[in-house]
Protein backbone atom coordinates (compact mmCIF):
# COMPACT_ATOMS: atom_id res chain seq x y z
CA UNK A 1 0.00 0.00 0.00
CA UNK A 2 1.50 3.07 -1.21
CA UNK A 3 1.58 6.56 1.08
CA UNK A 4 -1.47 8.63 1.46
CA UNK A 5 -1.79 12.65 1.79
CA UNK A 6 -4.64 14.70 2.55
CA UNK A 7 -6.23 17.43 0.92
CA UNK A 8 -9.16 19.57 0.82
CA UNK A 9 -12.21 18.74 -1.74
CA UNK A 10 -12.86 21.90 -4.31
CA UNK A 11 -14.92 19.53 -6.88
CA UNK A 12 -15.99 15.88 -6.08
CA UNK A 13 -15.11 12.81 -7.95
CA UNK A 14 -12.13 10.08 -7.45
CA UNK A 15 -9.79 8.84 -10.21
CA UNK A 16 -6.72 6.77 -10.51
CA UNK A 17 -4.63 7.66 -13.33
CA UNK A 18 -0.47 8.82 -13.66
CA UNK A 19 0.43 11.78 -12.40
CA UNK A 20 1.73 14.93 -14.07
CA UNK A 21 3.58 17.83 -12.96
CA UNK A 22 3.73 21.10 -13.99
CA UNK A 23 5.81 24.12 -12.62
CA UNK A 24 3.61 26.80 -14.58
CA UNK A 25 0.26 27.60 -14.50
CA UNK A 26 -2.31 25.71 -16.57
CA UNK A 27 -4.63 27.71 -18.96
CA UNK A 28 -6.36 24.97 -20.85
CA UNK A 29 -7.30 27.44 -23.79
CA UNK A 30 -3.41 26.98 -24.80
CA UNK A 31 -3.97 22.56 -24.31
CA UNK A 32 -4.33 21.39 -27.80
CA UNK A 33 -8.06 19.55 -28.00
CA UNK A 34 -7.55 16.82 -30.02
CA UNK A 35 -4.86 15.39 -28.42
CA UNK A 36 -4.67 17.19 -24.69
CA UNK A 37 -0.98 18.34 -25.54
CA UNK A 38 -0.38 21.45 -24.40
CA UNK A 39 1.01 24.04 -26.28
CA UNK A 40 1.74 27.29 -25.16
CA UNK A 41 5.42 27.93 -25.59
CA UNK A 42 8.01 28.61 -22.87
CA UNK A 43 5.85 26.19 -20.97
CA UNK A 44 6.99 23.70 -18.35
CA UNK A 45 5.14 20.77 -19.81
CA UNK A 46 5.03 21.90 -23.66
CA UNK A 47 5.00 19.26 -25.86
CA UNK A 48 3.26 16.57 -23.53
CA UNK A 49 -0.43 15.37 -22.53
CA UNK A 50 -2.43 15.98 -20.14
CA UNK A 51 -5.11 13.45 -21.32
CA UNK A 52 -6.46 11.15 -18.96
CA UNK A 53 -3.60 11.77 -15.96
CA UNK A 54 -3.92 13.67 -12.31
CA UNK A 55 -2.59 17.05 -13.18
CA UNK A 56 -1.03 18.69 -10.59
CA UNK A 57 -0.12 22.05 -10.98
CA UNK A 58 0.53 25.51 -8.57
CA UNK A 59 -2.87 27.62 -10.45
CA UNK A 60 -4.67 27.91 -13.35
CA UNK A 61 -4.73 31.25 -15.42
CA UNK A 62 -6.66 33.08 -18.31
CA UNK A 63 -10.16 34.92 -18.13
CA UNK A 64 -13.86 32.73 -17.24
CA UNK A 65 -14.21 32.32 -20.59
CA UNK A 66 -10.69 31.00 -22.25
CA UNK A 67 -10.53 28.68 -19.03
CA UNK A 68 -14.23 27.00 -19.45
CA UNK A 69 -13.89 26.61 -23.17
CA UNK A 70 -10.14 25.08 -23.04
CA UNK A 71 -11.70 22.18 -20.30
CA UNK A 72 -15.09 22.11 -22.25
CA UNK A 73 -13.23 21.22 -25.59
CA UNK A 74 -11.27 18.55 -23.87
CA UNK A 75 -13.55 17.33 -22.51
CA UNK A 76 -15.85 16.92 -25.51
CA UNK A 77 -13.18 14.81 -27.06
CA UNK A 78 -12.32 12.72 -24.20
CA UNK A 79 -9.08 14.19 -23.76
CA UNK A 80 -9.42 16.29 -20.44
CA UNK A 81 -7.43 15.95 -17.18
CA UNK A 82 -8.89 12.85 -14.84
CA UNK A 83 -8.21 15.44 -12.12
CA UNK A 84 -6.80 17.84 -11.12
CA UNK A 85 -4.09 18.82 -7.92
CA UNK A 86 -4.08 23.13 -7.20
CA UNK A 87 -1.87 24.86 -5.04
CA UNK A 88 -3.69 28.57 -5.39
CA UNK A 89 -7.19 27.75 -6.52
CA UNK A 90 -8.99 30.88 -8.11
CA UNK A 91 -12.80 31.72 -8.93
CA UNK A 92 -12.68 30.86 -12.49
CA UNK A 93 -10.65 27.60 -12.16
CA UNK A 94 -13.09 26.37 -9.05
CA UNK A 95 -16.00 27.04 -11.24
CA UNK A 96 -14.53 25.68 -14.66
CA UNK A 97 -14.06 22.32 -12.76
CA UNK A 98 -17.29 21.83 -10.95
CA UNK A 99 -18.93 22.76 -13.93
CA UNK A 100 -17.20 20.33 -16.00
CA UNK A 101 -17.17 17.29 -13.10
CA UNK A 102 -13.47 17.52 -13.13
CA UNK A 103 -12.37 16.09 -9.85
CA UNK A 104 -10.08 18.51 -7.75
CA UNK A 105 -8.59 19.16 -4.71
CA UNK A 106 -6.29 22.15 -2.71
CA UNK A 107 -4.59 22.10 0.37
CA UNK A 108 -2.47 19.07 0.22
CA UNK A 109 -0.53 17.70 2.80
CA UNK A 110 3.20 18.69 3.20
CA UNK A 111 5.70 16.45 1.69
CA UNK A 112 3.27 15.31 -1.33
CA UNK A 113 4.85 18.00 -3.67
CA UNK A 114 8.43 16.73 -2.61
CA UNK A 115 7.23 13.00 -3.15
CA UNK A 116 4.99 13.38 -6.34
CA UNK A 117 6.34 13.05 -9.80
CA UNK A 118 5.73 13.12 -13.33
CA UNK A 119 4.40 9.29 -13.91
CA UNK A 120 3.57 8.13 -10.73
CA UNK A 121 0.59 6.62 -10.01
CA UNK A 122 -1.93 8.09 -7.99
CA UNK A 123 -5.38 7.37 -6.65
CA UNK A 124 -7.29 10.83 -5.74
CA UNK A 125 -10.80 10.90 -3.83
CA UNK A 126 -12.02 14.21 -2.96
CA UNK A 127 -14.81 13.16 -0.90
CA UNK A 128 -12.71 11.97 1.29
CA UNK A 129 -9.89 14.28 0.99
CA UNK A 130 -7.07 11.64 0.06
CA UNK A 131 -4.52 11.23 -2.79
CA UNK A 132 -2.58 8.13 -2.57
CA UNK A 133 0.51 7.78 -4.30
CA UNK A 134 0.46 3.76 -5.38
CA UNK B 1 -20.11 27.46 5.41
CA UNK B 2 -23.47 28.32 7.40
CA UNK B 3 -26.45 27.95 5.22
CA UNK B 4 -29.99 29.08 6.19
CA UNK B 5 -33.08 26.84 5.51
CA UNK B 6 -34.04 28.87 2.45
CA UNK B 7 -30.58 28.30 1.08
CA UNK B 8 -30.60 24.78 2.28
CA UNK B 9 -33.97 24.30 0.54
CA UNK B 10 -32.48 25.44 -3.19
CA UNK B 11 -29.74 23.34 -2.70
CA UNK B 12 -31.91 20.40 -1.71
CA UNK B 13 -33.77 21.01 -5.03
CA UNK B 14 -36.82 22.03 -3.40
CA UNK B 15 -36.90 25.24 -5.85
CA UNK B 16 -35.99 23.92 -8.90
CA UNK B 17 -32.97 21.73 -10.63
CA UNK B 18 -31.60 24.68 -12.16
CA UNK B 19 -31.53 26.86 -9.02
CA UNK B 20 -30.12 23.80 -7.17
CA UNK B 21 -27.17 23.42 -9.59
CA UNK B 22 -26.23 26.79 -9.43
CA UNK B 23 -26.17 26.57 -5.65
CA UNK B 24 -23.95 23.84 -5.77
CA UNK B 25 -21.58 25.22 -7.69
CA UNK B 26 -21.38 28.35 -5.60
CA UNK B 27 -21.36 26.32 -2.16
CA UNK B 28 -18.70 24.35 -3.97
CA UNK B 29 -16.63 28.27 -4.15
CA UNK B 30 -17.57 29.18 -1.08
CA UNK B 31 -15.97 26.25 0.64
CA UNK B 32 -13.20 26.80 -1.44
CA UNK B 33 -12.39 30.06 -0.21
CA UNK B 34 -13.47 29.47 3.04
CA UNK B 35 -16.59 31.60 3.03
CA UNK B 36 -18.78 32.29 6.72
CA UNK B 37 -22.04 31.97 4.93
CA UNK B 38 -24.07 33.58 1.55
CA UNK B 39 -24.84 37.10 1.32
CA UNK B 40 -27.78 38.73 -0.96
CA UNK B 41 -26.83 40.75 -4.05
CA UNK B 42 -28.11 43.25 -6.37
CA UNK B 43 -26.78 43.57 -9.18
CA UNK B 44 -24.96 40.97 -12.23
CA UNK B 45 -22.58 41.36 -14.96
CA UNK B 46 -22.09 38.55 -16.96
CA UNK B 47 -19.30 38.21 -19.71
CA UNK B 48 -21.25 36.28 -22.52
CA UNK B 49 -18.83 34.91 -24.78
CA UNK B 50 -20.86 32.89 -27.38
CA UNK B 51 -18.03 30.18 -27.76
CA UNK B 52 -19.13 26.53 -27.13
CA UNK B 53 -18.71 26.35 -23.08
CA UNK B 54 -20.41 29.47 -23.00
CA UNK B 55 -23.61 28.38 -25.04
CA UNK B 56 -23.23 24.68 -23.41
CA UNK B 57 -23.47 26.28 -19.56
CA UNK B 58 -26.33 28.61 -20.64
CA UNK B 59 -28.18 25.59 -22.19
CA UNK B 60 -27.83 23.18 -19.18
CA UNK B 61 -29.22 25.47 -16.55
CA UNK B 62 -32.42 26.44 -19.26
CA UNK B 63 -33.21 22.53 -19.52
CA UNK B 64 -33.05 22.27 -15.70
CA UNK B 65 -35.33 25.03 -15.65
CA UNK B 66 -33.15 28.24 -13.97
CA UNK B 67 -34.05 31.74 -14.34
CA UNK B 68 -32.50 34.94 -12.86
CA UNK B 69 -33.84 36.26 -9.78
CA UNK B 70 -31.10 39.41 -10.64
CA UNK B 71 -31.40 39.60 -14.31
CA UNK B 72 -27.52 40.27 -15.70
CA UNK B 73 -26.81 42.69 -18.17
CA UNK B 74 -24.49 40.63 -20.51
CA UNK B 75 -21.39 41.75 -22.70
CA UNK B 76 -21.51 42.11 -26.27
CA UNK B 77 -20.78 39.42 -29.04
CA UNK B 78 -21.32 39.68 -33.05
CA UNK B 79 -24.48 42.15 -34.51
CA UNK B 80 -24.78 39.43 -37.57
CA UNK B 81 -26.65 42.10 -38.78
CA UNK B 82 -24.69 44.52 -38.99
CA UNK B 83 -21.61 42.66 -40.32
CA UNK B 84 -23.43 41.30 -43.30
CA UNK B 85 -24.37 43.93 -44.46
CA UNK B 86 -21.17 45.90 -44.08
CA UNK B 87 -18.06 43.09 -43.83
CA UNK B 88 -18.75 39.51 -44.92
CA UNK B 89 -21.40 36.87 -44.93
CA UNK B 90 -20.57 35.58 -40.96
CA UNK B 91 -20.04 31.42 -41.88
CA UNK B 92 -23.07 29.43 -40.66
CA UNK B 93 -21.59 28.39 -37.50
CA UNK B 94 -20.68 31.33 -36.22
CA UNK B 95 -24.31 32.42 -36.83
CA UNK B 96 -25.54 29.38 -35.17
CA UNK B 97 -23.51 30.08 -32.02
CA UNK B 98 -24.62 33.55 -31.56
CA UNK B 99 -28.07 33.21 -32.06
CA UNK B 100 -28.34 30.48 -29.75
CA UNK B 101 -26.56 32.35 -27.20
CA UNK B 102 -28.34 35.33 -26.85
CA UNK B 103 -31.54 33.01 -26.79
CA UNK B 104 -30.67 31.09 -24.14
CA UNK B 105 -29.61 34.34 -22.20
CA UNK B 106 -32.63 35.88 -23.00
CA UNK B 107 -34.85 32.71 -22.00
CA UNK B 108 -32.87 32.74 -18.64
CA UNK B 109 -33.66 36.44 -17.84
CA UNK B 110 -30.56 38.06 -18.79
CA UNK B 111 -31.17 42.12 -19.73
CA UNK B 112 -29.56 41.81 -23.35
CA UNK B 113 -27.28 45.18 -23.21
CA UNK B 114 -23.89 43.15 -24.75
CA UNK B 115 -22.10 46.00 -23.65
CA UNK B 116 -18.78 45.50 -21.81
CA UNK B 117 -19.12 48.51 -20.35
CA UNK B 118 -22.18 48.59 -17.75
CA UNK B 119 -20.46 50.28 -14.72
CA UNK B 120 -20.86 53.48 -16.93
CA UNK B 121 -24.37 52.88 -18.33
CA UNK B 122 -27.17 50.70 -17.63
CA UNK B 123 -26.30 48.57 -14.70
CA UNK B 124 -24.23 50.76 -12.37
CA UNK B 125 -23.87 49.95 -8.70
CA UNK B 126 -23.42 52.49 -5.86
CA UNK B 127 -20.77 52.71 -2.85
CA UNK B 128 -20.83 49.43 -0.45
CA UNK B 129 -23.01 47.83 -2.65
CA UNK B 130 -22.23 43.60 -3.16
CA UNK B 131 -22.66 43.17 -6.73
CA UNK B 132 -21.40 40.03 -8.86
CA UNK B 133 -19.35 41.15 -11.83
CA UNK B 134 -17.36 39.29 -14.11
CA UNK B 135 -15.77 40.96 -17.18
CA UNK B 136 -11.75 41.81 -16.70
CA UNK B 137 -12.65 46.17 -17.46
CA UNK B 138 -15.41 45.72 -14.96
CA UNK B 139 -14.89 44.35 -11.99
CA UNK B 140 -11.83 46.67 -11.41
CA UNK B 141 -13.67 49.26 -12.07
CA UNK B 142 -16.82 48.69 -9.65
CA UNK B 143 -14.62 48.20 -6.75
CA UNK B 144 -11.84 50.36 -7.54
CA UNK B 145 -13.69 53.42 -8.62
CA UNK B 146 -16.90 53.17 -7.18
CA UNK B 147 -16.54 51.20 -4.16
CA UNK B 148 -18.78 48.37 -4.83
CA UNK B 149 -18.11 44.86 -4.00
CA UNK B 150 -17.45 42.33 -6.36
CA UNK B 151 -14.82 39.02 -6.78
CA UNK B 152 -12.93 37.96 -9.57
CA UNK B 153 -16.55 36.07 -11.05
CA UNK B 154 -16.00 34.08 -13.74
CA UNK B 155 -19.04 34.19 -16.13
CA UNK B 156 -20.37 30.93 -15.01
CA UNK B 157 -20.06 31.89 -11.16
CA UNK B 158 -22.34 35.89 -12.05
CA UNK B 159 -24.56 33.70 -14.03
CA UNK B 160 -24.96 30.92 -10.95
CA UNK B 161 -25.48 34.38 -8.75
CA UNK B 162 -28.08 36.04 -10.82
CA UNK B 163 -30.17 32.68 -10.35
CA UNK B 164 -29.84 32.31 -7.18
CA UNK B 165 -29.27 35.92 -6.09
CA UNK B 166 -26.45 35.80 -3.61
CA UNK B 167 -22.81 35.08 -3.14
CA UNK B 168 -20.82 33.27 -0.77
CA UNK B 169 -19.37 35.80 1.21
CA UNK B 170 -15.18 36.08 0.62
CA UNK B 171 -12.37 37.79 -0.84
CA UNK B 172 -13.29 41.23 -1.45
CA UNK B 173 -16.75 41.09 0.19
CA UNK B 174 -14.47 41.45 3.47
CA UNK B 175 -13.21 44.95 4.52
CA UNK B 176 -9.58 43.68 5.11
CA UNK B 177 -9.47 41.90 1.99
CA UNK B 178 -10.23 45.16 0.09
CA UNK B 179 -6.80 47.45 1.66
CA UNK B 180 -3.81 47.59 0.05
CA UNK B 181 -0.58 45.50 0.65
CA UNK B 182 1.65 47.05 -2.18
CA UNK B 183 2.48 50.72 -2.50
CA UNK B 184 2.95 51.86 -6.25
CA UNK B 185 5.05 55.12 -6.30
CA UNK B 186 4.05 56.48 -10.04
CA UNK B 187 7.20 58.67 -10.73
CA UNK B 188 6.04 59.22 -14.03
CA UNK B 189 4.04 61.61 -16.35
CA UNK B 190 0.32 60.18 -16.12
CA UNK B 191 -2.28 62.39 -17.20
CA UNK B 192 -3.79 61.48 -20.80
CA UNK B 193 -6.45 58.55 -21.01
CA UNK B 194 -3.39 56.26 -22.75
CA UNK B 195 -1.18 56.79 -19.95
CA UNK B 196 -2.95 55.00 -18.42
CA UNK B 197 -3.57 51.91 -20.96
CA UNK B 198 0.58 51.98 -20.14
CA UNK B 199 0.84 51.94 -16.72
CA UNK B 200 -1.89 49.29 -16.14
CA UNK B 201 0.21 47.09 -18.47
CA UNK B 202 2.90 47.87 -16.84
CA UNK B 203 2.00 47.36 -13.20
CA UNK B 204 1.97 43.44 -13.49
CA UNK B 205 5.21 43.23 -15.45
CA UNK B 206 6.66 44.73 -12.69
CA UNK B 207 5.19 42.88 -9.84
CA UNK B 208 3.02 39.45 -9.99
CA UNK B 209 1.49 39.35 -6.60
CA UNK B 210 -2.27 39.25 -5.83
CA UNK B 211 -2.45 41.40 -3.33
CA UNK B 212 -4.55 45.31 -3.85
CA UNK B 213 -2.19 47.86 -4.80
CA UNK B 214 -2.31 51.41 -3.92
CA UNK B 215 -0.48 54.06 -6.75
CA UNK B 216 0.80 57.31 -5.23
CA UNK B 217 1.95 60.25 -7.02
CA UNK B 218 -0.54 60.83 -8.66
CA UNK B 219 -2.11 64.43 -8.77
CA UNK B 220 -4.91 64.75 -11.36
CA UNK B 221 -7.90 62.52 -11.12
CA UNK B 222 -8.00 60.56 -14.37
CA UNK B 223 -11.18 60.88 -16.40
CA UNK B 224 -13.72 58.17 -16.63
CA UNK B 225 -12.38 56.91 -19.95
CA UNK B 226 -8.37 56.68 -18.05
CA UNK B 227 -9.84 54.43 -15.51
CA UNK B 228 -12.15 52.32 -17.33
CA UNK B 229 -8.54 51.68 -19.63
CA UNK B 230 -6.43 51.55 -16.39
CA UNK B 231 -8.27 48.35 -15.13
CA UNK B 232 -9.10 46.78 -18.65
CA UNK B 233 -5.24 46.49 -18.95
CA UNK B 234 -4.29 45.97 -15.67
CA UNK B 235 -6.71 42.76 -15.44
CA UNK B 236 -5.86 41.65 -19.00
CA UNK B 237 -1.86 42.28 -18.41
CA UNK B 238 -1.93 40.51 -14.90
CA UNK B 239 -4.94 39.61 -12.26
CA UNK B 240 -6.14 42.85 -10.43
CA UNK B 241 -9.29 42.91 -9.54
CA UNK B 242 -8.96 46.04 -7.11
CA UNK B 243 -6.88 48.81 -6.47
CA UNK B 244 -6.49 52.03 -4.77
CA UNK B 245 -5.34 55.88 -6.06
CA UNK B 246 -4.31 57.32 -2.84
CA UNK B 247 -5.95 60.60 -2.93
CA UNK B 248 -8.56 60.03 -5.66
CA UNK B 249 -10.82 56.66 -5.11
CA UNK B 250 -13.25 56.20 -2.49
CA UNK B 251 -11.36 54.09 -0.27
CA UNK B 252 -8.10 55.69 -0.10
CA UNK B 253 -8.57 59.27 0.95
CA UNK B 254 -5.08 58.97 2.22
CA UNK B 255 -1.99 56.08 1.54
CA UNK B 256 -2.73 55.61 5.12
CA UNK B 257 -6.45 55.04 4.54
CA UNK B 258 -5.79 52.21 1.26
CA UNK B 259 -3.33 50.76 3.88
CA UNK B 260 -5.76 50.15 7.02
CA UNK B 261 -2.62 49.39 9.38
CA UNK B 262 -1.99 46.63 6.56
CA UNK B 263 2.39 46.54 6.46
CA UNK B 264 3.51 47.38 3.87
CA UNK B 265 4.50 44.05 1.78
CA UNK B 266 6.25 45.72 -1.15
CA UNK B 267 7.04 48.77 -2.49
CA UNK B 268 8.62 50.18 -5.63
CA UNK B 269 7.95 52.95 -7.90
CA UNK B 270 6.91 52.89 -11.64
CA UNK B 271 9.05 55.96 -13.18
CA UNK B 272 9.07 57.51 -16.96
CA UNK B 273 11.80 55.13 -17.63
CA UNK B 274 9.26 52.10 -16.87
CA UNK B 275 6.34 53.19 -19.15
CA UNK B 276 8.93 54.27 -21.95
CA UNK B 277 9.93 50.81 -22.00
CA UNK B 278 6.22 49.12 -21.99
CA UNK B 279 5.76 51.38 -24.91
CA UNK B 280 8.54 50.61 -26.48
CA UNK B 281 7.90 46.97 -26.30
CA UNK B 282 4.10 47.07 -26.75
CA UNK B 283 2.84 49.26 -28.98
CA UNK B 284 4.89 48.10 -32.48
CA UNK B 285 7.26 50.32 -34.85
CA UNK B 286 5.38 52.54 -37.24
CA UNK B 287 3.99 50.78 -40.54
CA UNK B 288 1.29 50.28 -43.10
CA UNK B 289 -1.87 49.15 -41.60
CA UNK B 290 -5.46 46.97 -43.40
CA UNK B 291 -8.18 48.33 -40.41
CA UNK B 292 -8.16 50.39 -37.39
CA UNK B 293 -10.45 48.98 -34.34
CA UNK B 294 -11.69 50.59 -31.45
CA UNK B 295 -13.82 49.41 -28.48
CA UNK B 296 -11.92 47.37 -26.16
CA UNK B 297 -13.39 48.04 -23.46
CA UNK B 298 -16.80 49.90 -25.83
CA UNK B 299 -16.06 53.84 -26.38
CA UNK B 300 -17.97 56.34 -24.80
CA UNK B 301 -19.92 58.78 -26.45
CA UNK B 302 -16.72 61.28 -25.80
CA UNK B 303 -14.60 59.18 -27.65
CA UNK B 304 -17.16 59.18 -30.48
CA UNK B 305 -16.94 63.00 -29.98
CA UNK B 306 -13.13 63.00 -30.51
CA UNK B 307 -12.79 60.87 -33.26
CA UNK B 308 -15.65 62.60 -35.26
CA UNK B 309 -13.82 66.22 -34.32
CA UNK B 310 -10.83 64.33 -36.23
CA UNK B 311 -12.33 62.64 -39.00
CA UNK B 312 -14.70 65.33 -40.05
CA UNK B 313 -14.93 66.20 -43.51
CA UNK B 314 -11.62 63.35 -44.44
CA UNK B 315 -11.84 60.18 -45.86
CA UNK B 316 -11.05 56.97 -43.86
CA UNK B 317 -8.12 55.22 -46.03
CA UNK B 318 -8.42 51.60 -43.93
CA UNK B 319 -12.02 50.08 -42.48
CA UNK B 320 -12.34 51.80 -39.53
CA UNK B 321 -14.38 50.23 -36.46
CA UNK B 322 -16.09 52.27 -33.38
CA UNK B 323 -17.50 49.37 -31.29
CA UNK B 324 -19.97 50.43 -28.77
CA UNK B 325 -22.88 50.05 -27.03
CA UNK B 326 -25.93 50.47 -28.71
CA UNK B 327 -27.00 53.43 -26.36
CA UNK B 328 -23.80 54.77 -27.14
CA UNK B 329 -24.80 54.50 -31.16
CA UNK B 330 -28.13 56.05 -30.89
CA UNK B 331 -26.73 59.19 -28.96
CA UNK B 332 -23.71 59.56 -31.74
CA UNK B 333 -26.54 59.69 -34.24
CA UNK B 334 -28.86 62.53 -32.29
CA UNK B 335 -25.58 64.06 -31.80
CA UNK B 336 -24.58 64.14 -35.36
CA UNK B 337 -21.26 62.33 -34.85
CA UNK B 338 -22.61 58.50 -36.57
CA UNK B 339 -23.44 61.08 -40.17
CA UNK B 340 -19.64 62.48 -39.52
CA UNK B 341 -18.17 59.16 -38.92
CA UNK B 342 -20.29 57.11 -41.94
CA UNK B 343 -19.55 59.83 -44.45
CA UNK B 344 -15.90 59.11 -43.23
CA UNK B 345 -16.35 55.65 -44.46
CA UNK B 346 -16.07 54.70 -41.04
CA UNK B 347 -18.78 52.06 -38.96
CA UNK B 348 -20.22 52.10 -35.74
CA UNK B 349 -21.37 48.81 -34.81
CA UNK B 350 -23.33 47.99 -31.47
CA UNK B 351 -23.28 44.91 -29.66
CA UNK B 352 -19.97 43.48 -30.85
CA UNK B 353 -16.70 42.40 -29.27
CA UNK B 354 -13.42 42.38 -30.74
CA UNK B 355 -12.95 39.10 -29.59
CA UNK B 356 -16.09 37.09 -30.78
CA UNK B 357 -14.58 34.83 -33.05
CA UNK B 358 -15.47 34.31 -36.23
CA UNK B 359 -16.09 37.62 -36.87
CA UNK B 360 -13.05 39.54 -37.90
CA UNK B 361 -11.93 36.49 -39.68
CA UNK B 362 -11.38 39.31 -42.84
CA UNK B 363 -8.24 40.79 -40.59
CA UNK B 364 -7.09 37.19 -39.96
CA UNK B 365 -3.31 37.50 -40.80
CA UNK B 366 -3.53 41.58 -41.19
CA UNK B 367 -2.17 44.43 -39.34
CA UNK B 368 -4.35 47.41 -37.55
CA UNK B 369 -4.31 49.77 -35.57
CA UNK B 370 -6.05 50.27 -32.37
CA UNK B 371 -5.59 52.28 -29.09
CA UNK B 372 -6.03 49.26 -26.51
CA UNK B 373 -3.33 46.98 -25.43
CA UNK B 374 -5.98 44.36 -24.48
CA UNK B 375 -7.60 44.40 -28.34
CA UNK B 376 -3.89 43.53 -29.85
CA UNK B 377 -3.34 40.83 -26.44
CA UNK B 378 -6.92 39.08 -27.97
CA UNK B 379 -5.84 39.13 -31.33
CA UNK B 380 -2.76 37.32 -31.47
CA UNK B 381 -3.92 33.89 -31.28
CA UNK B 382 -6.33 34.48 -34.66
CA UNK B 383 -2.46 36.50 -36.13
CA UNK B 384 -4.00 39.72 -36.85
CA UNK B 385 -1.22 42.25 -35.73
CA UNK B 386 -2.24 45.42 -33.90
CA UNK B 387 0.00 48.49 -33.99
CA UNK B 388 -1.16 50.80 -30.90
CA UNK B 389 -1.65 54.51 -30.57
CA UNK B 390 -3.25 57.19 -28.57
CA UNK B 391 -6.75 57.46 -30.07
CA UNK B 392 -5.95 60.56 -31.80
CA UNK B 393 -2.76 59.35 -33.59
CA UNK B 394 -4.77 56.04 -34.10
CA UNK B 395 -7.55 58.20 -36.49
CA UNK B 396 -5.02 59.97 -38.51
CA UNK B 397 -3.47 56.59 -39.30
CA UNK B 398 -6.48 55.50 -40.16
CA UNK B 399 -7.19 58.28 -42.44
CA UNK B 400 -3.77 57.84 -43.86
CA UNK B 401 -3.16 54.10 -44.33
CA UNK B 402 -0.42 54.16 -41.85
CA UNK B 403 1.16 54.32 -38.38
CA UNK B 404 3.75 57.20 -39.99
CA UNK B 405 5.56 57.51 -35.98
Amino acid sequence: MGKTFHCTKIAKGQAEAEAIVSKDAVCFYLVEPDTGVVVEKNHDITGQSIAGKILIMPSGKGSSVVQADGLYKLAQRGMEPKAIIVEQADTVLVSSAIIMETPMVHQVEKGFYDEVKTGMRLRLDAAQGTITIL
Amino acid sequence: MKLTSYEQEILDGKHGAGMAMAMEIQVAIGETFDADRMVNITRTHVALSAQDADLWFAEKLLAKGARCIVSPTVNPSINLKYLNEHLFEVPEEGKRIVSATNEAYRKLGATLTFDCTPYLQQNVPAFGEVISFSESSATPYVNSVIGARTNREASQSALCAAITGMVPRYGLLLDENRRAQVVVDVEADVRTDFDYQLLGWCYPEKYKGLEVPVFTGIQVRPTPEGFMNFGAQLNTSGCVPMYHIAGITPEAPTLEAALGGNAVKHRFSITQKDLDATRERLCGAPGKINFAMFGCPHITINQVAAIARICDGRRFGVDTWLLTSSLTKELAGRMGFLDIIQRAGGHIVADTCIDVPPCWQPYYGSVGVTDSPKCAYYNEIRGIKFIIRPIEEAIEAAIIGEVRK
